[in-house]
């Protein structure tokens, strides 16, 4: 069973203080929402916790049955879809799903990809290349990637970003049936959206 | 999902496949590489005219060629990733040995497909006779391999600044200069028809620089590439 521990997270950029002291715990089959207005942290809190921006201070930790996990051994087990995340335009929804799984470990074949894209309603636009997607279908497409890839934790942050009604269906339904192991964080000002998840963590006031 | 695990090599050979895709869809690195290198031939061959070259002089041109050629495009392998945006999701799915030696591969791939257009246009522009083939390989091969591991690591560090175009040359130039001395003395062998005792020396001093190069790139790449 996956565990994720922050004690004390703060982040400061320069004199400005982004977040202090953020602390929670998630194991496995639990969800969180970040909630917050715009620029009170959010994007930069799940860029913490991802490892990917150093705190100023405090740390997160990943275990697995108590084992602390270091970046490399968590990293393959987490999933991002953001709209600031961009997949390749000059290769294909098929290409992109393959070799995104791929470099992370993980052989998926035709029908799994054709599974992912059906589930997100992109069926029989996976040999289209990603840049003549619209911004809707690229968000769907990132879905893909995170359904294919099948992570123990799954980041969302703004999660019906640039979908439309079809496409908010999907995600609701995708977050609400999503295995029930994993552990879900999910970064929104949307009351619709954070009702979704079971805690919550309360940013820029 | 049930799913099968990819090795080192597989996940190395995806991220250099992804990179030769892209590349021969926008050909942008392909074409300003072969575009630098035909250009300064050819001005090169028209100025000298009827007038030959010493080897030292050869020598030294054909690596300079080589060297501004790659500068004009190796780093793009990076900067493409920073530019479009793709640099997260690559850190976020991918571990950073199987970048570097997949970016390396592709780039050595490039300098490969230089040295192929390039080593005959050498021959015919500037007239220049190659003595011994074996020995012209030895300063090429391992030339092109230090040139593709040292550029991708640098190409890293470079992506994330603002002044890349210019960072990348200058930074490369000090760290490139123990091996364009080397492959220079080399390549100047080969042109003389001289023998493999005289390039034991600079042979050496490649094969070190390529270890060091390859084995630092590896061990700091992560550290470089995720800051």
């Amino acid at each position: 069973m996956l565990r994720l521990k922050i004690e004390k997270l703060t982040k400061q950029f320069g004199a400005r203080r982004v977040f202090t002291d953020i602390a929670f715990e998630l194991t496995g089959g639990e969800s969180i929402a970040l909630v917050g207005p715009n620029g009170s942290g959010k994007t930069t809190l799940i860029m913490t916790v991802l490892g990917l921006l150093p705190p100023t201070r405090g740390k997160t930790e990943y275990f697995e049955d108590d084992k602390k996990l270091d970046f490399e051994q968590y990293r393959k087990k987490v999933a991002l879809v953001a709209p600031y995340l961009n997949l390749y335009d000059n290769l294909t929804a098929r290409e992109n799903l393959r070799f995104l799984s791929e470099v992370n470990g993980c052989k998926i074949d035709d029908a799994d990809i054709d599974r992912a894209l059906e589930t997100v309603g992109l069926a029989g636009r996976g040999d289209d290349f990603a840049g003549a997607y619209s911004s809707g279908m690229k968000q769907r497409l990132k879905y893909a990637l995170a359904i294919v890839r099948d992570p123990e934790i799954l980041f969302i942050d703004e999660p019906t970003s640039n979908l439309d009604e079809a496409g908010k269906k999907i995600v609701f339904d995708l977050i609400k049936n999503y295995r029930n192991d994993a552990i879900l964080v999910i970064a929104t000002n949307e009351t619709e959206e954070y009702t979704l998840a079971e805690k919550r963590c309360q940013l820029g006031g | 999902m049930p799913k099968s695990a990819v090795s080192l090599a597989g996940r190395t050979f995806a991220v250099m496949r992804k990179d030769l895709k892209a590349e021969f869809r926008s050909r942008y690195a392909l074409n300003a590489v072969i575009m630098f290198a035909l250009v300064t031939l050819t001005v090169i061959s028209f100025a000298l005219g009827i007038l030959r070259l010493s080897p030292e002089m050869l020598a030294a041109l054909f690596w300079i060629v080589v060297f501004f050629a790659s500068m004009s495009g190796l780093a793009q392998t990076f900067i493409r990733e920073e530019e479009s945006g793709t640099s997260l999701v690559l850190k976020l799915s991918a571990d950073g040995t199987s970048v570097f030696f997949g970016k390396a591969l592709f780039n050595l791939l490039l300098l490969f497909m230089l040295a192929i257009l390039i080593v005959p246009l050498f021959i015919v522009l500037l007239k220049a006779q190659i003595m011994s083939w074996p020995i012209f390989l030895a300063a090429v091969i391992p030339g092109l391999i230090g040139l593709a591991g040292a550029t991708t690591i640098i190409a890293a560090i470079v992506a994330q600044a603002s002044v890349k175009g210019t960072l990348f040359t200058v930074i490369s130039f000090p760290v490139l200069l123990p091996l364009l001395v080397g492959v220079i003395e080399i390549t100047k062998v080969a042109l003389t028809g001289g023998i493999w005792g005289e390039v034991t020396a600079p042979l050496q001093l490649v094969a070190a620089y390529d270890v060091v190069m390859v084995t630092l790139s590896v061990m700091l790449f992560d550290f470089v590439w995720r800051q």
